[in-house]
Formats: structure tokens, C-alpha cells, sequence
């Protein structure tokens, strides 16, 4: 079979990804396809303790294997020893002490996996195992010898805004906490490092979020000139935040330096587990003043994140953290303590949602218990108190992003309720499915609600900026970026962009790779916006460049030229010539940098105008739940969401419902769990995700108020998905239940019990 | 590694040898590793995720969980079988056109198990389709796509058009 | 050559006398976690499913017995007249893993790795089902609850090999159910299988201590009262019976206190499905 298409794949059409038959046809190379002539394997020895001090490492045995060509540990890191994403205290192997389970001590190569194995297993570390620190407070109150030459509180933020003394007649207060929640990428980390002939360089194929950071960690590491080091972007197997850090990139390129031979390098599902840094766990304390008519006077909260033994991105999760406090809501004082702190457990840092997950699982839970405590109705509270464009957040930052939340919240309410459930619903429709653990009297429905707020790219005086070459050849177009394709689609968007900019329709693009400036990462909800914003551009800078060419042929002021279609017309005359043809024996190449906005640092009382742009979202959730056994079916996700503007609309869905289906994970399954530090369950067995049959009906609106801050108007779709939708579907539990939960993922016995 | 095996696979009609391989190794190591097969995925090597479907003598099974070594005499079909002529299935076409591939590592496992359902259930309903499909992991989509090209699909084949 | 295919129980048999650290495989879907994971190293394999009587099942309704031979996978467990003569055991093979699970894995390896959770063998406590062993010199069949000893460990010699299964018919209703976390592709956390025959109750548990857990203080309490008495306070009342019999643990997949309270949970709703209250 063949597809054919009849549209112009061009922006606001469901334009069909370029790299879909290869997928469906298993032949498109992720990072864990590739191969090299005379490839070794690599493989990673880790820590089984949370916390020890490495008293030796023999590593003799492990030589001794016939197959073995390679043994490191940090004795052979040639350059800085540690490495991360905001400070560099991460180690690329422990020395003296590991301080998690999972930390890499050594790596190997070796001519098959399961030489690899053995010879890890060969390798001797003796470890004095120490008391690790398990408990965030301990961090906070200093009860805990510093794990880390840098301190156990990784970061601490205030935010003082208004009159902090101001009160209401109605307070109402809760702690939340959220569980530790794993991206589960289908496709585990891989790379595969191929070092110069001359010794002198390596390139590495690897699966990562951004590309360019990898490098500039990387080159550090290995001692050498970022110029040495090319990356070039393997397939990627989804990301949602896991490989924004860097995992065996460095270990990679060090082995394969060390041999002068290729070598690939693959985790196992458990291995990942331990490779990437997870959603912080939290413990959020809120206390909300309101009128008796539901408005919200002030808020008092209190933040704990816990980063797990390195930094990572852990200080900017908290600043997003704190400054949503608020959530979509106006909140004219409010006083707020957020600390991020470092433990012997599993190293935290982003995931999807990055920090305003958790802050929004207390704010909404906040907001239920408002409405409880007023009589007002749950949509009713929240739309009383929405925030609009202007208003000042609790940063003294001024809202001016384009805020359509009324839209969102009237449009979801709007939506139709699945039907109610009948007498004999099929086993596989009630909780618990194929165990058949219910029958139809034991169920009970509940509705809930969540609303959100989402800060769109990076915060705090970021310079954040990504570049993009478009080139016109021949009526053809071929664009260069960076920009990792993680599965968001984004090697679809860019050829829509350069159709729609240029009228061509012949689009490709050019290996993702280093060889150009950086994207920045495909995190944050920024690429469409930032990536996009570069294609769009380089896309218009060739415009002016080819409509100054047929000016000039053809004797027009370029000015009057516009893209009509797939032609140029003269906007004041009768020229109307195609593109194609315009372009003949013309060739043309520009690139762009798009940068966003500056904010800036808060200040020491968390004031500050720190973030970019904001997208909103609401959700309503409808669940089945059988109390007595405290197993739960999510029914229904109905969603309004801020987009902007809608540049594919199959994207945009894919985006919406792979976002409720995490946000599903973490409100009622997925946790990782940590009882000293050690990770109790690292597999696809015990570690929960949401299969087809957990998978709700999802009904979607998509709000199109265009953002005339955006490049196109469009905001970023891909984090709003799997904020809010955690709290709805808590609060819909909680409704069918008449329960108090204030954690997530809701267990069985949070419900029976 | 000591102990050694040789032995032949019939892998999509065509017999394929396999040398100096350790017995452990998984069917789905084989085929990607020695037999340059690398559309089936791997994403647990312990049968959560279904990334690794194959049919072995018209089963669908995970790879990562057949014993290469034993699977000698039996017919193995992946996804790089599915179409001698490079040209696409109707159930990859719809995964495309219905944008059920994000990432794309669970697609091929997800054809394999769409093709076996559709192929002994030319009608299925929606819990039919769940629980045909509740044996592969998909983290990108959310299933909404996958279940409409699903649908897509046995639309077309019932000669309804879409 | 480490790799064998018998294609008969005598060849397979001999052959593991002579190789008495010869690892039996049939579906893989426990052993291979195993040897991916690096938990277990064979050197040898016998592979048992070219054995014609290991797949084959029948329903010998002169004796009351339902012969299942060891390889016969989930999936044919789960439809046809297989079904209709052990809903069950239907019921169960339905819950484990996933349909490529379910292709695979088969009853022999269900009773060769002996978890708690393994989801055919409540079925085959409260069924009173008997396993037959042999090896090359003999034959033998003990009961279900003479086959399970402890958690992962049964009493197979190491020279037998596992070829099926009897279990009886029953005259009355059976069921099962099983918690878990998600709404397919779940390890048990608690399960339990009810079973009427000549109005008398049996009942067995999953996930709930060391091994399978038959119940007979809880079956001999009801059975004093009588199906025809049963209410949805009585089978309360059974629930609590039932709890006080299991030897529930914490893990990481749950709480002991969480499992006995569902096993109850289970057990009363499984009784008044019986007795269609
Ligand atoms: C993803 C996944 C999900 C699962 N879900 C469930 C579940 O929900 N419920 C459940 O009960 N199980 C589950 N299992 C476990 C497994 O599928 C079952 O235990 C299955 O019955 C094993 O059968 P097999 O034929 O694959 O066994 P194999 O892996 O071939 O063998 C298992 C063990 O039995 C021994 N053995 C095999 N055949 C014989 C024989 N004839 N005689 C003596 N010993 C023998 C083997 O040496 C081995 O030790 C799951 C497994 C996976 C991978
Ligand atoms: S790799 Fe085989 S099921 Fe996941
Ligand atoms: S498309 Fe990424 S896992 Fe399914």
C-alpha cells in the first residue's frame, strides 16, 4: 500500500511524520540499532549501597577475561571528574564514596554482553557501608552529616509577596506528597562512540535531549576540545526528561578512546532505572486564606524536594515549584518556603512537568478542600478565581501571556459525561479488570476536577536560544537544526513551517547533529516555540532573499512579493509566478537564531520576572472505583487546553493523550519505591505503567487564542497534558469515596483503609 | 563464554545460520545482533512491553523470552516480514496516517500484535482490541491513536471507507 | 550439544538422567527473565515442547478428570470446551501477563517455578488437581499439596520431569479473582480461587503466605452452614474465616494488611457469585 495526500502538508494540517514508515516498518535506527565494524560492548558496574565509602577497587579480575579489552574507573577519567546540568557535582565515576544505589564505580568493554557481565562480576570493590541519608528533613535540619562537599540542601527559595500577615475567615490546610515517578522511556539509553583514527577526536550516536549540552559536559570530562567531540543524535525512544542529564555518554566515548575501537553501550531496563534521574519525590504543606465567597486571600506553603544524592536540574524544579504555588489562580499575598535537598536515594531532577506536577497536586487538592469548606461549587471556586492576562503573580511578575483559562475550564465542564454504567458492564470495563475482582454493586462513581498553569522554556536569565539553516535550492528545501526528535513530532512541524513560509513543498532535513549551533533541549514545552521559532526564521530570511531575486528579474519592489500557495504574487500587480519556477538555478541558504525574551533571578523574597510564557490547561476525570478493595478505572479525561495555535492537529492529540496517559501513571500506579535508599522494584514487572486497558476515553478541545509572543502564535503542548490530570483524577477518587487522599499514586490501601 | 552453539533459524520463509553463539542468548538478541534484524525492540528483556513481538509458528510471543537455540524447526515472521516488497501493510499504513507512532520503539511490537489480532478476529470490539493490545507498552501515545488505527483498519478491511 | 529437543517423554527423560544439570524449558517466559536478568546461567536445556502428550489436554468425563498436559500454554486454556469444563482455571490463565504471555507460558512451567502468585495454582489447590511426574524409571502422581512445599519449591525430583496435570470435575460453581495494581499484565497480590462441589465449598489462596493456602477451616465453617444459608452477612463472616487463615507479607507490591483484607474481600464476593446472591 501506498499513501496518498491530497492536502499541502502545511502548517495546521495533520502533515504525516517523514520518519513514520521507517518506524512502522522496524527499520528506523534508534541509538540501541547501531553497529560498527569491530564494535565492542560496554557496561557499567554500580554501587549496591545507598551510601559507602569505597575502601579499594581491584579490577585485575575483570582483565583476566578473554574478551575483555577494557577496565576504567575514575583513576582514568582524563579530564574534570565530575559533571551536571546546573552545578558540576555529580561524579562520572565514585572515587572515595557512592552516594546512591546505582552510582557507576567502573565500566568495561568486551567483545559480547555477557563477557561484559562477567567481567563485572569479576571486578573486587570493597565498600565501609555507611548511614545514608533517607529522610529530606534530616537535610534541612542538619541532623545528617553533609553527604556531599556541597552541602545536603541543594537549594532553598522564599517568596514574600504582599502583606504576609493578611488573613480570611476561611483557612484551609494539607500536606501532599507525591511519589517518585520514572519517565519509563521505551527505549533505554544507548550510544554507540566511534573514536577519530587519529586519536585525536570521537563521534558519538547517542539518544539524547539536547545535543550540544552533551558535548560541552562531555568534552569536559574527557579532557578534550568540544571541536573532538561530535554528536550525532541516534534514534531516540522517548525522553519525557530522562536524558536531559547526561547518563553513559561520557563512559562511552572514554572506553571507546581507550580501545581505538567502536564501542556501543546499551542499559537494561533495570540498569535505566538507575542511569537517569527520576520526578522528584515532594512533600508540599499549603494553607489557603479565602473570603467566604470562595476568593483566594492568601497563601502560606511549604516545599520539600527531594533531589536524591546530585543536584541536577533539582534548584530549577524547585523555582518552578514554588513560583506556581498559586497555580492558575490570582493570590494577592502569599508566603512561601521551598527547600531542594540531597539524600542517598535515587538523584532527581526533570521529568515532564518539572516541579509544577507537584505544586499542582497541592494547589488542586487546596482548592477542593476551598470548595468544601465555602459550599461553592468546584468549578465554580476555580473560575472565581482565575488569573488573567495582567495580573501580577506571586513573583510581582505581571501575567502576559495570552490566558484563555476561563475557556478552558467553561469548554471542559461542557464536554459530555461518558454513560453512566450499566447493569452488566463487560469484566474488563470495572476495576480490576480481567481479575474479575469486582461485580457491578461494588462500584462507585466520582468526578474531579484539576487546573493548571505551565511556565513555557527555560527561567531565571536563561539565554536561551536555538538555531536553525534552512536552504533553497532548486525549489527544494533542506533544513538544518539540532533539535532533538524525541517522538514530539518535531521533524514534522519544521517541513510544515518551511512549506507554509516558502510556498515549496519538496522539505527534507539534514542529519541532527552537532554541526550546526545549538537547539537547546527538547524539554520545557519549548521547541515548537523555540526550534520553531528558528525554522520560521531561516525560513523567512530565504523569503526575503529569493523575493529580492524575483524583484530584481522580474523589476518589483520585493516589498510588494508575497507567497501565495505555492506561488509569489505581487500583491499590487499581476505577477503570479510559482516558487519552483522562481527558484530555478537559484540557490539560497540562511541561518537563524531565535532567542526568547530575558527574564531574570528572583531575588532572595522570590520576586522577580522569571519566567517566559504560560499555557493553561483543565481536566475533568471521571472514575470507577471499588472502594472496598481500593482499585480504581479512570473512565473519562475531558481537556481543554491552551494552545495557542494548533499547527498539527494529530500531533497536538498525540501529545495530549500520551500526557494524560503519564498523568494517569503517576495518580493512580507508577512509583518508584525507595526504603533506604534502595530501589525496591527497577523493572517493567513491579514499577507499573498503564497498559490499553487502563487507557481512559480522552474527549479534547483545543483553545486557539493565538499568542502574539509565540513565533506562530502556537504555544507548547507537550507538559500541560500531565499536570493537572494527576490532581483530577485524585479528586474524582476522593469524590467517589468520600475519602481524604493527599498523596500520589493512590494505593489500594489508601482507599480500603 | 565457553559453551558454543551453532544452529539454523527459519526467520521470515529463510533459513539463517547462526554460529558461535552462547545458549542463553534470546531470540530477540539473535535477530537483532547476529541476524541483522533489528525492527524487533527490546525495552525490558522480561516480557512487560512487548516491543519484542514475533510470531513463532503464527504465535505471538515475546522474543526476549524464546531461547533462540530451542526455536530451531519452528517458522519465525517479524516485522521485517510482513511485506516481501518494501511496501507497507494496511496496519502500517494506518499507523501512520493515524499518528499512532510517536517515538516509535513500541510501533513494530504493535504492528506484530495488531496484525495477530486482526488476522484471527476480523471484528473486534473495544475490549477485544484493549485486551489484545494490553501486552504491549506505548509511553508516547496514550493508546487514543493506536486504538483509531485500529479502527482504521478493520474498516477497510470490511470495505467501509474511512 | 547443551541444547536438546526431545520429541518424545522417553528421550526427554533419559536425557535428563544423563544430564542431571540439564535446565526444562518449556514456554521460557519464567526461565528466560531469569537468564536475561543474569540470575541463571544453563549450560544445558532441555526444551520440552516437541513432546506430542505435553500438549495435548482432554476431558474424560468417566472418570470426572481433566488431563493437561504440561506444555499446554494460558491461551488454550482460556477458551473452548477447556474452558467450559474448568471456568476456573479459565479464569485464571486469563489474568497472567499479557496474550504473548499467555501464548507461552504454560501450566507445567507455572508448577515448575511454584511462586505464590503463580495464578493456575489456587485453581489446582481448591480443584484438589493431582501432578504426574516421571523419570526414566518411574512414574508418579501427588497431589497438589503435596507438590508445593514452600515459596519457589516443590517436591519434583531432580530427575523428573513434570507431564501434566488431573484435575477433577466439579458439580457446582467455580470462580477466581485476583488484585492487582493495574487493570491487566499484573502479578497477583492477593488471589483466590472458590470452588462448589456437591454443595460443599472449597476455597484456595494466592499471594498469600509460602505457598497456596487451602482453606478448610474457613470451607469446613461454611459447609456447616450450608450454601443454601448463605447471605452477604454470612459471607462477611467467611471473609473474616478466610482472612484468619492467610499468612499474608509485606513487599513491594503491597501490604500484608492490604492482602488480607482483600483475600476476605475476594473470598465473600467469589462465595455470593457461587450461590448467585
Ligand atoms: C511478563 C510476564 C508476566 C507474567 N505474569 C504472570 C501472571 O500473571 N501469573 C502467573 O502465574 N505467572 C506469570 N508469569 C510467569 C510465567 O509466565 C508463568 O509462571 C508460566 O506458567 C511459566 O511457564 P513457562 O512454560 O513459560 O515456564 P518456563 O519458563 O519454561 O519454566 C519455568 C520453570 O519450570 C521448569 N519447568 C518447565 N517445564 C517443566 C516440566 N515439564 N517439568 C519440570 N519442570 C519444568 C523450568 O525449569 C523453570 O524452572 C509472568 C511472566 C512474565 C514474563
Ligand atoms: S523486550 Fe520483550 S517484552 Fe519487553
Ligand atoms: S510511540 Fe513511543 S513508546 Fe509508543
Amino acid at each position: 500500500m501506498t499513501i496518498t495526500k491530497t492536502q499541502r502538508d502545511i502548517l495546521g494540517s495533520s502533515a504525516l511524520r517523514p520518519d513514520g514508515i521507517s518506524k512502522v516498518q522496524g527499520d528506523f535506527a534508534f541509538s540501541s540499532d547501531l553497529h560498527a565494524e569491530n564494535m565492542l560492548w560496554g557496561a557499567t558496574l554500580r554501587s549496591p549501597h545507598p551510601y559507602a565509602r569505597i575502601v579499594s577497587i581491584d579490577v585485575s579480575g575483570a582483565w583476566k577475561i578473554a574478551g575483555v579489552e577494557c577496565v576504567i574507573t575514575a583513576e582514568d577519567v582524563p579530564g574534570q571528574l565530575t559533571y551536571g546540568l546546573i552545578s558540576e557535582d555529580q561524579p562520572v565515576f565514585a572515587r572515595d564514596v557512592v552516594r546512591y544505589m546505582g552510582e557507576p564505580v567502573a565500566a568495561v568493554a568486551a567483545d559480547h554482553p555477557e563477557t561484559c557481565r562477567r567481567a563485572l562480576a569479576a571486578i573486587q570493590v570493597v565498600y565501609e557501608v555507611l548511614t545514608p541519608l533517607t529522610n529530606p528533613e534530616h537535610a534541612i535540619d542538619a541532623s545528617h552529616e553533609p553527604i556531599h562537599p556541597d552541602g545536603n540542601i541543594i537549594r532553598r527559595q522564599r517568596i514574600m509577596h504582599g502583606d504576609p500577615t493578611a488573613t480570611a475567615p476561611i483557612v484551609v490546610e494539607g500536606t501532599y506528597d507525591i511519589g517518585m515517578q520514572d519517565q519509563a522511556f521505551l527505549g533505554t539509553e544507548s550510544a554507540l562512540a566511534i573514536p577519530d583514527h587519529d586519536g585525536a577526536g570521537v563521534e558519538v550516536f547517542v539518544a539524547t535531549q539536547w545535543l550540544h549540552e552533551d558535548r560541552k559536559q562531555m568534552a569536559k570530562c574527557l579532557g578534550m576540545p568540544e571541536e573532538k567531540v561530535r554528536l550525532v543524535l541516534g534514534g531516540v525512544g522517548g525522553a519525557f526528561g530522562a536524558r536531559e542529564d547526561i547518563s553513559l555518554q561520557v563512559h562511552t566515548a572514554l572506553l571507546a578512546m581507550r580501545t581505538s575501537r567502536p564501542v556501543k553501550m546499551q542499559y537494561g531496563r533495570e540498569e535505566s532505572f538507575f542511569g537517569h534521574v527520576h520526578r522528584h519525590p515532594a512533600q508540599i504543606w499549603m494553607r489557603h486564606h479565602a473570603n467566604t465567597d470562595g476568593r483566594i486571600v492568601k497563601i502560606e506553603a511549604r516545599f520539600v524536594f527531594d533531589g536524591g544524592a546530585y543536584s541536577s536540574t533539582s534548584s530549577a524544579v524547585l523555582i518552578n515549584g514554588v513560583t506556581h504555588t498559586q497555580g492558575p489562580y490570582q493570590c494577592p499575598n502569599a508566603v512561601v518556603d521551598g527547600y531542594a535537598v540531597r539524600t542517598n536515594n535515587p538523584p532527581c531532577g526533570a521529568m515532564r512537568g518539572f516541579g509544577v506536577v507537584q505544586a499542582c497536586f497541592a494547589h488542586e487538592g487546596q482548592m477542593d478542600k476551598l470548595a468544601a469548606a465555602t459550599g461553592i461549587d468546584e468549578v465554580e471556586i476555580r473560575l472565581r478565581n482565575i488569573i488573567h492576562t495582567g495580573d501580577t503573580m506571586i513573583t510581582g511578575q505581571v501575567l502576559e501571556s495570552v490566558a484563555p483559562l476561563e475557556r478552558c475550564i467553561r469548554e471542559t465542564a461542557a464536554m459530555p459525561l461518558p454513560a453512566e454504567m450499566g447493569s452488566h458492564p463487560h469484566e474488563l470495563d470495572l476495576p480490576g479488570g480481567s481479575g474479575r475482582t469486582a461485580d457491578r454493586r461494588n462500584i462507585v462513581r466520582g468526578i474531579g476536577w484539576g487546573v493548571s498553569m505551565k511556565n513555557l522554556m527555560y527561567s531565571e536569565g536563561f539565554d536561551d536560544y536555538s538555531t536553525a539553516r534552512c536552504t533553497l535550492t532548486n525549489g527544494s528545501v533542506e533544513l538544518k537544526f539540532a533539535t532533538s526528535e524525541v517522538g514530539q513530532g518535531f521533524v514534522t512541524l519544521a517541513p510544515q513551517i518551511a512549506r507554509s513560509v516558502l510556498g515549496v513543498d519538496n522539505v527534507t532535513y539534514d542529519t541532527i547533529d552537532t554541526q550546526i549551533g545549538s537547539a537547546g533541549s527538547t524539554s520545557a514545552s519549548r521547541q515548537t516555540w523555540m526550534s520553531g521559532g528558528a525554522v520560521d526564521g531561516a525560513c523567512r530570511m530565504v523569503r526575503e532573499r529569493l523575493f529580492e531575486h524575483v524583484g530584481a528579474v522580474h523589476n518589483i519592489d520585493p516589498l510588494r512579493l508575497a507567497i501565495d500557495d505555492t506561488d509569489i504574487i505581487d500583491t499590487v500587480g499581476t505577477l503570479r509566478i510559482s516558487v519552483q519556477e522562481a527558484s530555478a538555478n537559484f540557490s539560497v541558504s540562511e541561518t537563524y537564531e531565535y532567542h526568547h525574551r530575558k527574564t531574570e533571578d528572583l531575588d532572595e523574597n522570590g520576586q522577580g520576572n522569571c519566567h517566559v510564557a504560560f499555557a493553561f490547561v483543565a481536566h475533568r476525570a471521571v472514575v470507577d472505583v471499588d472502594v472496598e478493595l481500593g482499585l480504581v478505572k479512570v473512565v473519562q479525561i475531558a481537556t481543554a487546553q491552551d494552545v495557542g495555535r494548533v499547527l498539527n492537529p494529530m500531533s497536538v492529540t498525540g501529545q495530549i493523550e500520551g500526557g494524560i496517559a503519564q498523568g494517569l501513571g503517576l495518580a493512580v500506579m507508577e512509583e518508584i519505591i525507595v526504603t533506604n535508599g534502595i530501589v525496591r522494584n527497577p523493572s517493567f514487572t513491579d514499577y507499573l505503567l498503564p497498559t490499553a486497558l487502563d487507557a481512559p476515553q480522552v474527549v479534547i478541545s483545543m483553545i486557539e487564542v493565538p499568542d502574539p509572543q509565540a513565533p506562530m502564535g502556537a504555544k507548547g503542548v507537550g507538559e500541560a497534558p500531565c499536570i493537572s490530570v494527576t490532581p483530577a483524577i485524585v479528586a474524582a477518587i476522593r469524590n467517589a469515596t468520600g475519602k481524604s487522599i493527599d498523596r500520589c499514586p493512590v494505593r489500594p490501601q489508601d482507599i480500603c483503609f | 563464554m565457553s559453551e558454543l552453539e551453532h544452529y539454523s533459524l527459519t526467520v521470515n520463509g529463510v533459513e539463517r545460520q547462526v554460529s558461535d553463539a552462547w545458549i542463553g542468548e534470546s531470540l530477540l538478541y539473535v535477530l537483532r545482533e547476529r541476524l541483522g534484524l533489528p525492527g524487533s525492540k527490546g525495552a525490558c528483556e522480561q516480557g512487560e512491553c512487548g516491543s519484542c513481538t514475533v510470531f513463532v509458528d503464527n504465535a505471538a510471543v515475546c522474543s526476549c523470552l524464546v531461547m533462540a537455540a530451542t526455536a530451531v524447526g519452528t517458522q519465525i515472521a517479524t516485522v521485517e516480514g510482513l511485506n516481501d516488497d518494501g511496501s507497507l501493510t494496511d496496519v502500517q499504513e494506518a499507523f501512520i496516517t493515524e499518528g499512532a507512532v510517536q517515538c516509535g520503539f513500541c510501533t513494530p511490537g504493535l504492528v506484530m500484535a495488531v496484525h495477530h489480532l486482526l488476522d484471527h478476529n476480523d471484528s473486534p470490539n473495544e475490549q477485544e482490541i484493549k485486551e489484545a493490545l494490553s501486552g504491549n507498552i506505548c509511553r508516547c501515545t496514550g493508546y487514543g491513536r493506536i486504538f483509531a488505527a485500529v479502527d482504521t483498519v478493520i474498516s477497510v478491511r470490511k470495505g467501509v471507507s474511512s | 550439544m547443551p541444547i536438546f529437543i526431545p520429541s518424545s517423554l522417553t528421550e526427554a527423560t533419559q536425557l535428563l538422567s544423563k544430564n542431571p544439570d540439564a535446565h526444562l524449558l518449556t514456554g521460557g517466559t519464567d526461565m528466560m527473565v531469569e537468564v536475561n536478568f543474569n540470575h541463571r546461567h544453563p549450560d544445558t536445556v532441555i526444551a520440552l515442547r516437541n513432546i506430542p502428550e505435553f500438549q495435548r489436554w482432554n476431558i474424560d468425563t468417566a472418570s470426572g478428570l481433566v488431563h493437561i498436559g504440561s506444555s499446554v500454554p494460558y491461551a488454550t486454556m482460556e477458551h473452548g470446551d477447556l474452558a467450559k469444563a474448568l471456568p476456573a482455571l479459565a479464569e485464571a490463565a486469563r489474568t497472567v501477563g499479557s496474550p504473548q504471555i499467555r501464548a507461552a507460558g504454560s501450566i507445567g512451567g507455572n508448577l515448575g517455578t511454584c511462586s505464590p502468585a503463580g495464578d493456575s495454582l489456587p485453581v489446582l489447590a481448591a480443584l484438589d488437581a493431582v501432578v504426574h511426574l516421571q523419570s526414566e524409571s518411574s512414574r508418579r502422581s501427588v497431589s497438589f499439596a503435596e507438590f508445593m512445599v514452600g515459596p519457589k519449591r516443590n517436591s519434583r525430583l531432580p530427575n523428573e520431569i513434570i507431564t501434566g496435570v488431573s484435575i477433577p470435575i466439579t458439580n457446582g460453581w467455580q470462580g477466581y479473582a485476583k488484585v492487582g495494581v493495574r487493570n491487566a499484565m499484573v502479578i497477583s497480590v492477593a488471589s483466590v480461587c472458590l470452588a462448589i462441589h456437591d454443595n460443599k465449598v472449597r476455597v484456595a489462596l494466592g499471594s498469600l503466605g509460602p505457598t497456596i493456602i487451602r482453606c478448610t477451616e474457613s470451607e469446613n465453617w461454611i459447609n456447616s452452614i450450608g450454601l443454601a444459608n448463605i447471605d452477604h452477612s454470612l459471607a462477611k463472616e467467611f471473609a473474616d474465616h478466610v482472612r484468619a487463615e492467610s499468612r499474608p507479607i509485606d513487599d513491594h507490591r503491597s501490604t500484608a494488611e492490604y492482602r488480607r483484607h482483600a483475600v476476605g474481600v475476594l473470598a465473600a464476593r467469589l462465595l455470593l457469585r457461587g450461590v448467585q446472591k
